[in-house]
């Protein structure tokens, strides 16, 4: 059948079957895709589930976003210094002897624009306000935490409905023709126009900004699940049909497990969504803490010091990448032992 | 049927395990035509019987195990399984499945996914571990029980797969070239395994293959087959004595059936015997 002669051979093997698709969930995510209406544009570029990856491929694939991140935060700061060295403001270290001064001037270099990094690490010693005992950053990372933690509760509720989603729309063709053109149309409405209708209709508060994060976390999840629970080997379908298995027993056994990769791919980028999803809606939303808080608070100073904005936004990044970390250790953790890539 | 009967007499005439009568099959193809993928075929398997399929490729044997299995519906004729119909037999948990890959679960391990059947079941967590064993035992895997798939050789894992289909005693084994990726050192020794199971379990088996030797050497029955439309051409009684051995491959008779079976692939029909069948399965 014309599903086996796809891929290609392995490398040569004794007891080997000609093709990887000996085992269920070996297919090729991309190729193997189901209709799924124009959905399937949009993470036409995502990457391919992890699944596809050796498992212990996957704990090094965890070091190697490590090593990368820091590599690319290293580059990124000496861009930064750099651009500052060339145009920025004159650099007076008179304590060190050390005084340069830019050959070009660039505002967007200038102090005022972009702080030197060890300014910006140097006011989070610093009290947040003038008459304060709190720092810069202990104020930061008790914001973050805050922001966490209406981001997880979105992500969780975003991931939940994403899931249940799939699962209708991949159980009936009827509702995925009725609604997954709402869902992608949703997606449409900048999250900006969005937020203060989200405000207006439940209130300032919590709730409201986890309903910001959710609606930026169910979206991913329900195109990636849908992916996934339709991913599965029809043969593996087939054995279950010769089992008389029920609808129910075909989605926990087969099509559910047969996502899970997938569903994971869709959960890192949700994680650093329900962080922007939280932080944008912390304005609107009028909670009295948190990033979007604190970048609300220090945009209105920041003639005063620029640092502290520039303090709040690296953190915000920072808490971006964490929870991006997180789930990628779960998911390294969760599919440790689940390797489709040798055949035989 | 008769009713009375004594311990030494004959058992009256059992339905067949499997009846196909005026099976057709064909398929729409995009242009509004149809391909014909089977055409009239009425066979009989008896209970107990090792029936092999074999045929150039395209010429539908897939296809009627499918309509056997009650995965995919013929277009006329009918199926009878046991007595009743396909679809009641699917219901009745009658068919234990095996297909040329493994189609094993890798998140689950060889004891998880020889249990998948059992779950889907609901037999008691007892009668699961007990059979779970004892088949893994049968095809000789008692020792990997919690290694996943992608840590068995290729062999190995069609060994599960057959674990797995008669995990739950299905009074019928449709197997799809079930060795037909391996290399020829280990399907003879997975063919002698499958003997083997095949005597001890009593179940009937429908096998598919491209290779002569193997139908010869498995089957009570080779069903010949040939193309467009997909219909079957001769029927080639195995006498060769059971059990069987390495022995047997190389006895006299194995090659004059090997022949024949052969010579009914080309189209040509040998034994007069072999003939008259075919007349009758033909007509
Ligand atoms: N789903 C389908 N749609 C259309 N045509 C089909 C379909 N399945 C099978 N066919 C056609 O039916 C014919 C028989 O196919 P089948 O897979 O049963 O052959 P086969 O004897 O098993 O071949 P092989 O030995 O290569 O496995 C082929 O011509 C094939 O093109
Ligand atoms: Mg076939």
């Amino acid at each position: 059948m014309s599903d086996v002669a796809r891929t290609g051979p392995p490398p040569g093997e004794g007891e080997t079957p000609p093709t990887g698709e000996g085992r269920v969930g070996g297919r090729d995510p991309i190729a193997s895709a189901e209709p799924l209406a124009e959905a399937d544009l949009t993470l036409a570029t995502a990457p391919e589930p992890s699944g596809e990856r050796p498992a212990s491929g996957r704990w090094r694939g965890l070091v190697r976003a490590v090593v990368a991140l820091t590599l690319f935060l290293v580059l990124a700061a000496l861009v930064w210094e750099g651009f500052k060295f060339l145009a920025g403001d004159p650099w007076r270290y008179p304590e060190i002897g050390f005084v340069h001064h830019p050959p070009f001037r660039i505002l967007q270099a200038t102090d005022r624009q972009l702080p030197h990094l060890w300014d910006i690490a140097s006011a989070l010693a610093q009290p947040v306000q003038r008459n304060q005992q709190e720092t810069l950053g202990g104020f930061l990372v008790g914001a973050a935490l805050y922001t966490w933690q209406e981001a997880l509760i979105g992500f969780a509720v975003g991931a939940v409905i994403g899931l249940v989603l799939a699962s209708l729309f991949v159980h009936s063709r009827l509702l995925e023709r009725a609604f997954v053109p709402y869902v992608i149309a949703s997606q449409t409405i900048p999250i900006v126009a969005l937020a203060p209708i989200i405000v207006v209709g439940f209130g300032r508060g919590l709730i409201a900004v986890v309903i910001i994060a959710t609606y930026l976390t169910f979206f991913p999840v329900t195109i990636a699940a849908m992916r996934g629970l339709s991913s599965s080997d029809p043969r593996a379908l087939e054995l279950m049909r010769s089992y008389a298995a029920s609808k129910w027993q075909v989605y926990r056994k087969v099509r559910l497990p047969a996502s899970v990769p997938y569903v994971f791919t869709a959960l890192k980028v949700a994680a650093t969504g329900s962080i922007v999803g939280a932080i944008i809606g912390e304005g609107p939303g009028g909670v009295p803490a948190g990033l979007g808080r604190a970048i609300d608070n220090f945009n209105q100073q920041y003639i005063s010091g620029p640092e502290k904005l520039w303090a709040t936004i690296l953190v915000s990044a920072l808490l971006g990448i964490a929870f991006y970390l997180i789930v990628q250790a779960a998911e390294a953790l969760i599919l440790r032992r689940r390797r489709t890539a040798r055949p035989g | 049927m008769t009713t009375s009967q004594g311990p030494t007499e004959p058992q009256p005439p059992v339905s067949a395990a499997v009846r196909l009568a005026g099976v057709e099959k064909s398929f729409p193809v995009r242009d509004g035509t149809t391909t014909v993928a089977l055409s009239g075929i009425d066979l009989d398997v008896a209970p107990r019987e090792f029936v092999s399929l074999i045929g150039p490729s395209g010429c539908g044997k897939s296809t009627l195990l499918r309509i056997v299995g009650d995965l995919i519906q013929p277009s006329g004729g009918t199926v009878q399984v046991n007595g009743k119909p396909a679809h009641q037999a699917r219901l009745d948990r009658d068919y234990g499945m095996v297909f040329q890959a493994p189609v094993l679960f890798d998140w689950r391990t060889v004891e998880a996914n020889v249990r998948l059947p059992l779950e889907v079941m609901r037999f008691s967590r007892a009668e699961r571990d007990r059979r779970v064993r004892e088949m893994l035992d049968l095809v000789e895997l008692g020792g990997f029980l919690s290694h996943y798939p992608h840590q068995l050789s290729g062999g190995m894992q069609q060994r599960v797969a057959i674990a797995r289909a008669l995990a739950f005693q299905p009074a019928l084994l449709l197997m799809d070239e079930p060795f037909g990726a391996l290399d020829e050192m280990t399907r003879e020794r997975l063919n002698a395994e499958v003997l083997r199971i095949w005597a001890q379990t009593r179940t009937t088996v429908i096998f598919v293959t491209h290779s002569i030797p193997e139908a010869v050497f498995l089957s009570t029955r080779v069903v010949v087959m040939s193309a467009r439309p997909g219909r079957i051409t001769n029927v080639v009684d195995i006498d060769l004595p059971q059990p069987r051995t390495e022995q047997t491959r190389e006895t006299e008779r194995y090659f004059e059936l090997v022949t024949e079976v052969r010579e009914s692939l080309r189209g040509r029909i040998t034994s007069s015997a072999a003939r008259a069948r075919a007349e009758g399965a033909i007509g």
